[in-house]
């Protein structure tokens, strides 16, 4: 797929997960909106995937490791026609499938259920050594907040991968510097991050912004390359990406725009697909 | 008279998954750098490429485990029960039990009668953190032909299960042709109108122990062997409460939440009548042999014994 159409697809992903936080009235926009490119990039460029036989048993799996991130799949599971972008306004909302954190028994495209940090990483493991154990070729990857590597569990999989040689693994990190309590280097610093995972015998990509499509291409084709070792990729992101007043803001992490705000955020985005359409 | 067989569960365990091993593929073994004591080195030894040590880290071992379910492998988790039940209790909460994967827990070690290792290892609040968690079912058999028995009903069964294993080798009690196991379903193995004793694991032999000393004092006890306390056979404990108007719940855990407190919740809805909770009494273990130690706690057939005699 062209550059310019994953872009695109993008930023409809970014009007999704706005509007289901919007009707949520509760959900975390800012890391599925710094998330967005890669969520995309995932499912309509990288992943060998067929949303209409979503459990098919030799497609690639996913686990949102930082699950509080659902608007950012739940929005792109959509726009890749695992469900209706419609249902997205039921996010969170009493009897509807769209939990709050991602559920693997009720949404079509979830590959495990998640939400408690440090947890997901462990399944996605687990999910790649399957696959090794019984010579299946499915490739399986897991996104991780930043914040969420100050859990200690995060590095017992790490070791466990390194260990195991798990080349058909990917861990991303989204780098995106901003946890509840504030910047992640004055919380509980994680960094340097690369050196960490190297440590765990991971061959390490940093990708040096996580929203631009060609280093996400760049970083992915270059981790199908690796052999004998699980690949980890470190990308720096924007926090709130694509929505002017939520862009490196902390305070977006866990919070829904009102009425005025959401009409703000998607004019934002609507001027970003119209600079797109020009291109 | 011929010494009475004693085998440690931990071991059943460990030789039912090689010969569920032997038949099913799907079958893969997880341990967190405990092999030899959790008894899964017997499985590692018939196929080292289904045992997967994880080393000292059960939180990962348990989402992995979770992992492994989600491509249809089956696999089984191993270490103590302290830590599978305690330490990884979020992780099975989380990664297992909500989204109800087919992973069985195989929990060594629980109980006082661990020994000499102390507190810190004997796990006393197993069924209680388990039972309370969505879905989950939990059994802790009595003896070795038990034991066998649920691990293979626990493979046959689609979801999770907590089983609990012993490290004290205990007698073979069901070594008898008409042995019937079936999850969810108690074993009357001893009738008596007078009070029902409810025990599981280890606590059952004791129990039968404490029936034949409370007989020779011309009281009756029927005895039953709850080996699954989740989902607990409330049909036949409503039923023995009616029959014998007291009601005895024995086991090597905490009095509260585990089989006396499932016991309790029952009866109290269904058919009150007084009943008497014999286990750890909110209290932490110690290091002793395993033995001195149940005799202690009072948890021995001489211990029970006293208890419900001066219950009824």
């Amino acid at each position: 797929m062209e550059k310019l159409e994953l872009q695109k697809i993008a930023n409809e992903v970014r009007k999704g997960i706005v509007t289901a936080v919007h009707s949520a009235k509760a959900g975390h926009p800012g890391g599925s909106l710094s998330a967005a490119d890669l969520f995309t990039y995932l499912y309509f460029q990288e992943m060998n995937i067929d949303p209409r036989d979503p459990k098919k048993p030799d497609r690639d799996r996913f686990v949102l490791s930082k699950g509080h991130t659902a608007p950012g799949l739940y929005s792109t599971l959509a726009n890749r026609g695992y469900f209706p972008v419609e249902d997205l306004k039921t996010l969170r909302h009493l009897g509807s499938y769209l939990q709050g954190h991602p559920d693997m028994k009720h949404i079509p495209g979830v590959d495990m259920s998640s939400g408690s940090l440090g947890q997901g990483i462990s399944a996605a493991v687990g999910m790649a050594l399957s696959a090794k154990m019984s010579n299946d070729s499915y490739r399986v990857y897991t996104l991780l907040g930043d914040g969420e590597l100050e859990e200690g569990q995060v590095w017992e999989a790490a070791m466990f991968a390194g260990h195991r040689k798990l080349d058909n693994l990917v861990v991303i990190v989204d780098n995106n510097g901003l946890q509840i309590d504030g910047r992640i280097e004055d919380v509980c610093s994680p960094y340097p991050i690369d050196k960490k995972f190297e440590a765990f015998n991971f061959h390490v990509i940093n990708v040096a912004d996580g929203n631009d499509m060609d280093q996400l291409k760049a970083a992915f084709d270059e981790a199908r390359t690796v052999k004998g070792m699980p690949t980890a990729i470190i990308m720096k992101t924007l926090k709130g990406k694509g929505v002017s007043f939520m862009e490196g803001q902390v305070g977006w992490h866990g919070k829904a725009p009102n009425d005025e705000e959401y009409a703000i955020a998607m004019q934002d985005l609507e001027k970003v697909g119209e600079a797109l359409c020009q291109k | 008279m011929s010494e009475v067989k004693k085998i440690a569960t931990r071991a059943s365990y460990g030789n039912a998954l090689v010969e569920l091993g032997k038949i099913h593929e799907d079958i893969v073994v997880l341990d967190a750098d405990l092999a030899a004591a959790t008894q899964t080195g017997i499985f590692k030894k018939a196929f080292p490429e289904r045992h997967i040590d994880c080393g000292i880290a059960e939180c990962n071992m348990t989402g992995i485990g979770a992992g492994l379910a989600t491509t249809g492998k089956v696999p089984f988790v191993s270490t103590f029960a302290m830590f599978a039940s305690g330490r990884a209790y979020e992780q099975v909460r989380n990664s297992i039990g909500y989204p109800h994967l087919n992973v069985k827990i195989g929990a060594t070690h629980g109980g006082i009668s661990v020994g000499e290792d102390g507190a810190t290892h004997q796990c006393c609040e197993d069924f209680a953190l388990m039972r309370s968690i969505p879905g989950m079912v939990v059994a802790s058999p009595s003896d070795d032909v038990e034991a066998r028995a649920l691990v293979a009903a626990a493979y046959e069964y689609e979801g999770p299960v907590y089983m609990r294993f012993s490290r004290l080798a205990t007698p073979v009690i069901n070594d008898r042709p008409d042995y019937k196991f079936e999850l969810g379903k108690g074993i009357v193995l001893r009738e008596g109108k007078d009070v029902a004793i409810v025990a599981n694991g280890l606590c059952v032999a004791e129990a039968l122990g404490a029936a034949e000393m409370l007989a020779a004092d011309g009281i009756q006890a029927k005895v039953i062997n709850i080996h699954t306390i989740k989902p607990l056979d409330e049909e036949l404990i409503v039923a023995a409460a009616r029959e014998t108007g007291k009601v005895v719940t024995v086991e090597e855990h905490s009095v509260i939440g585990g089989l006396g407190g499932a016991v309790c919740e029952c009866l109290s809805e269904k058919a009150p009548v007084p009943v008497k909770r014999i286990g750890v009494q909110d209290v932490f273990g110690e290091s002793g042999a395993a033995a001195a130690l149940l005799h202690k706690y009072e948890l021995d057939a001489e211990g029970i014994y006293r208890q419900v005699k001066a219950f009824v």
